[in-house]
């Protein structure tokens, strides 16, 4: 096995046992990324910190002091700020900014022993399903269709972060999930990917976009990396308000295998119409699939689903309004100035800010503004409500749910851009979770007609991520994917 | 809901993003395309739903009121597009 091929619970365990070194380890992954420049799924890499991380790490495992991510190189989607080093959640108003501090999530990594290659792309601020709304260019999908030339995108927002741990250009990496920008990238290149629940994990220090559906999680090749992953990015953390007080279990632990008797619920509401038949089989054959390990599967409502994703694009828009106000070209990032004050904002923010981004503060704008409050914001936080209430109803008869994560399969770049909405449905199922708070988790299952990688989303109860990742453990081996992308690291590939 | 042109500039104007006026007629037909999409929680019954104000239902919690960070002056000018004598410059905002 070439180091590039070991996952990360593989390379920990070769770490340890001083098969290799870390600063052996980084240079592949180095190499690898130099390499894979065309996919552009970095905006910056570290190549420096990284090897002198590596060195750092090697010394701790020379002396049999190693800690839980030892020397493991990961990669940082570029929404977490990370100290003197550029931090741009993929704007131009940002370009440039250095961070004279660290995000709590990133903190807790390179406290834990981990590596960091560099800061993945992403989507602007956040906002998109594509990764084609970033200033610094598309993300390619290392998955394509066998003879068709076009480019796929990887998903977004986190699509840098996506295709980075599908083509093997670092062992894991964090993403951050406000609608989906977590799960549908990974169901897109065939990679788990877990949005824990709202509070898990620390937003101090994450570019926020809107501050009551944003959450960090964990991208990986499997559900152990993203257990192991994930144990090392949560906890209460002073610095963030929202940030739960509540007990973290060994989640790695959690992965028994065992899911006898387990109640896994299928939301009727989810069979929506025109979602690909190859899209229905699988998730068919995701209720086989646990069934035949034991789990009871009930069918449940969720009536107010569809109302989901509209209520989203009042809520989130709105909070961003307000969370990108100050981007306001005085303190820091872009300033282009005009003749007064109220000129020089509007021609930072005009120049500063891309097409999505001008839409949705826009529409956030105007749906907070005087007049529209009653009808829309809160309008849309009643319905957040009674979304939460279809799934705490739910859950008072099954454990777990399990849905599609996305309603289509991975499309060309440049696809589904020329209206807003059609790229909004991206996140038809992966909305609701995030809306509710809830944790989720997106797992590799198959491959399309196309044999392009399609994944399933298993939903859990508020802080119930043990339960969510031993089904998905159990989902992951009765799935059995092993696909690779034919665009894949030197090294990468057996 | 339809937007039109005025509108667009209107909230441009709140919102304090300059908005080319060539675009604005194209951007008013995207903005009335997703708010008439949107326009279908008209058909949801919310009276007497309460709106959701806080997803975990968490309390806040309480910490004595001290000093726990400052003295970064440096740190926090860094990335001042314009700085001098540790004070941010600014554009004048009083006539």
């Amino acid at each position: 096995m070439t180091l590039l091929e070991l996952d990360l619970a593989q390379a920990r365990e070769g770490l340890q046992n001083r098969d290799f070194s870390s600063v052996e380890l980084t240079e592949a992954y180095i190499k690898a990324i130099e390499a894979a420049r065309d996919l552009n799924a970095f905006i910056v890499e570290t190549p420096e910190k990284a090897l002198a991380m590596a060195e750092e790490s090697d010394r701790r495992l020379a002396a049999g002091s190693h800690r839980d991510l030892e020397g493991l190189p990961l990669a940082i989607k570029d929404l977490f700020c990370t100290e003197g080093i550029q931090s741009t959640a993929g704007s131009h108003i940002l370009e440039g900014f250095v961070p004279p501090y660290e995000s709590t999530v990133t903190s807790k990594l390179w406290d834990a022993g981990a590596v960091l290659l560099g800061k993945t792309n992403l989507d602007e601020f956040a906002m998109g399903s594509s990764n084609i709304t970033s200033y610094f260019g598309p993300v390619t999908n290392p998955w394509s269709e066998p003879g068709a030339a076009r480019p796929l995108v990887p998903g977004g927002s986190s699509g840098g972060s996506a295709s980075a741990v599908a083509a093997r250009l670092c062992l894991g990496a964090t993403g951050t999930d406000t609608g989906g920008s977590i799960r549908q990238p990974a169901s897109f290149v065939g990679c788990v990917g877990m949005k824990p629940t709202y509070g898990r994990c620390s937003r101090f220090g994450i570019v926020a976009f809107a501050s009551s559906l944003d959450q960090a999680g964990p991208m990986t090749r499997n559900v152990r990396d993203a257990a192991i992953l994930l144990q090392r990015m949560v906890g209460h953390d002073p610095k963030d308000s929202t940030s739960a007080t509540v007990d973290v279990p060994d989640f790695e632990a959690a992965l028994t295998g065992d899911i006898k008797g387990l109640k896994i619920g299928i939301p009727n509401e989810y069979r929506m119409d025109g979602t690909p038949k190859d899209i229905i089989d699988l998730w068919q054959k995701g209720v086989e699939w646990l069934r035949g390990a034991g789990a009871e599967i009930r069918e449940v409502s969720l009536p107010h689903t569809k109302y989901a994703l509209p209520a989203y694009y009042i809520v989130a828009p709105a909070e961003a309004s307000s969370n990108l106000a100050r981007y306001d070209g005085m303190r820091y990032g872009l300033r282009v100035d005009g003749e007064n004050l109220i000129e020089t904002y509007e021609k930072t923010r005009g120049e500063g800010f891309g097409d999505e981004v001008k839409r949705r503060v826009l529409i956030g704008t105007y749906v907070l503004s005087a007049g529209y409050y009653d009808a829309y914001y809160l309008k849309a936080q009643r319905i957040r409500t009674l979304i939460k209430r279809d799934f705490d109803q739910a859950f008072d008869t099954v454990d777990l749910l399990l849905t599609p994560t996305t309603p289509f399969a991975p499309f060309g770049i440049g696809e589904r851009a020329d209206d807003p909405i059609k790229m909004y449905l991206n996140d038809v199922f992966t909305v609701p979770t995030n809306l509710a708070g809830l944790p989720g988790i997106s797992v590799p299952a198959g491959l399309d007609g196309d044999n392009l990688p399609l994944g399933l989303q298993l939903i859990g109860r508020p802080f119930d991520e043990a339960t969510v990742l031993r089904a998905a453990g159990v989902l992951e081996e009765a799935a059995g994917f092993t696909a690779l992308p034919p665009y894949l690291a030197e090294g990468g590939r057996a | 809901m339809s937007l039109d042109e005025a509108d667009v500039a209107r909230i441009a104007r709140l919102a304090r993003i300059e908005i080319d006026p060539a675009k604005r007629s194209a951007l008013a037909a995207e903005l009335s395309n997703i708010m008439g999409w949107i326009e279908q929680l008209n058909e949801v019954d919310t009276d007497g739903v309460p709106p959701m104000t806080s997803v975990g239902e968490a309390k806040l919690a309480m910490r004595s009121d001290e000093v726990t960070d400052g003295d970064k002056v440096e740190d926090i000018l860094k990335n001042a597009p314009e700085q001098q004598d540790g004070h941010f410059v600014v554009p004048k905002v009083v006539e």
